[in-house]
């Protein structure tokens, strides 16, 4: 597809702005640093670092990676969504993904009482968390990616998704009423969501997966803009359909999966990235669309995580009611501004 | 017979159409045998629930025929994958495209999907193509609006110049005319006669404006309950084919005029 408009402008206006952002993250928090300090700790080699420079080697700059990837990862995942289920209401999750996740996270901490003694102590380490939440989360996909090669409706893979989200949150509840209040808190701080836990091993792992995440996205352009036009008319222009739906939900479960299993359930980014994005640009086309909201993703989640960690304070808010908080307001703003929704 | 069939674009032969279900089949319609004639605008006319629509979805391979085949360009349509039929069959559905904020541009570029690469690039022969379109459906002034700013009948226009994009030797149009006032009605068919005859592409359309279909088609389909039947609408009228569409009770056909009255 050929737009008429050029979006070189805003796109490099948008690239600038999260680089600077990038930075402004890195430098605030408990401690103020400056930005020579910054670009200084970017090319020094991690023996001789001063205090400083340790902390933004080791906590902030895997914080603002990480803040990156969530956003534009869980951005992406629901533009991809949203077109494949041509519903506005549609995020990364609709497919069961966090509730997958969700259900292993419960099992494990609210579960381990019932092991007991030493497999307690060691499932409630953070990568038996990450490796309960995947798994949650990759067995519910591979429950809709069986019942999606069944299925010929998209929307009723809508549904299922729906109700396998049900289905795992009354197991949780269940799970939460033989629970002691310590697990439900550990439980309920894991629902908080966080960016900055990770350790550089973690940061890699994440990036890797999101990358072949992000591929499988940019594989998929073609079929998402075709699939505007529903499926009837996609199919009579020679797409296959089958195979284009399930690129597309690998490459979201990819991305919704990871994020939800490493920086926990972000509310919200997922569902109103595209919308902030199309209003922006007002196009529906993909090749547009998926750059731009790769950038709006990262920056938006930049500016929510600078907000959460309280700058100067050692006070740090859960991400999640800030993002909500945050982004909520400027979606409605928009909507009330352009009188009308793009989708 | 022979010289015939080298012309015909889409033939069936002895097709039933209808719904396959586990246990039981229901037979819509039988013993179809039509041919489609290279640049001809060919009208498929019947009542309601005749069986058009099953009809134009087995030709369309959204269905597969209980028996019999469907042969497109002397080839069974069983024989194509979805991409050869999308270069050769291109469709016009009633169903409202899901995504209105596309250009008119953008919305007739689809059209060329099946020819793109792997991210759906223009070449410039596909923006020829596209923009050869848009001339011949005359939505030239549209060409940088917005889908949901058209009228239903401008729509209609852009929908078949994305058709036209697909440049197929084949254009199946589920009735175009539904919800047109009377002058879009037959500025529609006016349109599809014309392309048909500059294009020379063949383009089917199911419509319920048979007046209309009579005074434009090179050639009409009429289903009834007493089976199918093709031919010219000259030669359709002189066989009493249009009598026999609706309850004689109801609305008799006026073989002068080719038009329906209703019985008072």
């Amino acid at each position: 597809m050929i737009t008429s408009k050029s979006y070189t402008i805003p796109f490099i206006v948008l690239a600038i702005l999260l680089v600077l952002l990038f930075l402004v993250n890195i430098s605030l928090g408990s401690v103020s640093i400056t930005f020579n300090t910054i670009i200084d700790s970017f090319f020094t080699n991690s023996d001789s670092l001063n205090n400083h420079q340790y902390i933004i080697q080791n906590y902030r700059l895997p914080k603002a990676i990480t803040a990156v990837l969530v956003g534009s990862g869980l951005g992406i995942s629901g533009l991809l969504m949203q077109t494949l289920f041509r519903n506005p209401l549609a995020g990364p999750f609709v497919l069961g993904i966090t509730s997958g996740a969700s259900l292993g996270v419960a099992l494990v901490i609210l579960g381990s009482s019932i092991f007991g003694g030493f497999l307690a102590t060691f499932l409630l380490t953070k990568w038996s968390l990450v490796i309960a939440a995947s798994l949650g989360s990759f067995l519910v996909l591979l429950l809709v990616l069986i019942v999606s090669s069944k299925v010929r409706d998209t929307m009723a893979i809508l549904i299922i998704g729906l109700m396998f989200g049900s289905i795992t949150a009354a197991i949780v509840s269940v799970l939460s009423y033989f629970s002691s209040a310590e697990q439900l808190q550990q439980y309920i701080f894991w629902g908080f969501g966080s960016l900055g836990d990770l350790d550089w091993n973690e940061v890699s792992i994440f990036a890797i997966i999101y990358c072949i995440g992000i591929l499988f996205s940019i594989l998929s352009i073609k079929g998402l803009n075709t699939l505007l036009l529903g499926e009837n008319y996609a199919k009579s222009l020679g797409l296959n359909i089958k195979q284009s739906r399930l690129l597309i939900i690998i490459a979201t479960s990819l991305l919704a999966g990871t994020i939800t299993a490493f920086a926990g359930p972000i509310a919200f980014i997922g569902l109103a990235i595209p919308h902030v994005t199309r209003q922006v640009f007002n196009t529906s086309n993909h090749k547009i669309l998926l750059p731009a909201v790769f950038l709006f993703g990262a920056i938006i989640m930049l500016i929510c995580d600078s907000i959460a960690q309280l700058p100067n304070t050692d006070y740090m808010l859960p991400i999640n009611a800030i993002t909500s908080l945050f982004g909520a307001p400027i979606v409605v703003w928009l909507l009330v501004r352009q009188r009308k929704m793009v989708f | 017979m022979k010289e015939n069939n080298q012309h015909n674009i889409l033939k069936t032969d002895n097709l039933t159409v209808g719904y396959q279900s586990k246990k039981t089949q229901t037979i819509v319609a039988s013993n179809i045998n039509i041919g489609l004639n290279k640049g001809e605008l060919i009208g498929l006319v019947g009542g309601n629930g005749i069986g058009k629509s099953t009809l134009l979805k087995t030709l369309t391979k959204v269905i597969s025929p209980l028996s019999g085949q469907v042969l497109i360009n002397n080839q069974s349509l069983d024989n194509y994958s979805n991409l050869e039929l999308a270069k050769t069959l291109s469709l016009v559905l009633t169903e409202p495209i899901a995504a209105k904020n596309l250009t008119v541009f953008e919305l007739v570029a689809l059209g060329r999907q099946p020819y793109t690469n792997w991210v759906g690039n223009l070449s410039d022969t596909d923006v020829a193509i596209i923009n050869n379109a848009i001339k011949q459906t005359t939505i030239e002034d549209l060409k940088h609006k917005k889908c949901f700013e058209l009228s239903d009948g401008q729509l209609q226009k852009v929908m078949i110049a994305r058709a036209l994009a697909q440049d197929t030797d084949l254009i199946i149009l589920d009735e175009p005319t539904s919800h047109l006032d009377m002058y879009h009605k037959a500025y529609i068919l006016k349109l599809l006669q014309k392309l048909a005859k500059d294009t020379g592409k063949t383009i089917l359309f199911s419509s319920h404006e048979i007046d209309l279909a009579i005074q434009l088609c090179d050639s009409m389909i009429v289903m009834s309950d007493q089976g199918i039947v093709s031919d010219t609408p000259c030669n359709l009228i002189e066989k009493g084919a249009f009598s026999n569409l609706f309850p004689e009770d109801m609305i008799v056909f006026d073989e002068k005029t080719g038009s329906f009255r209703v019985k008072k």
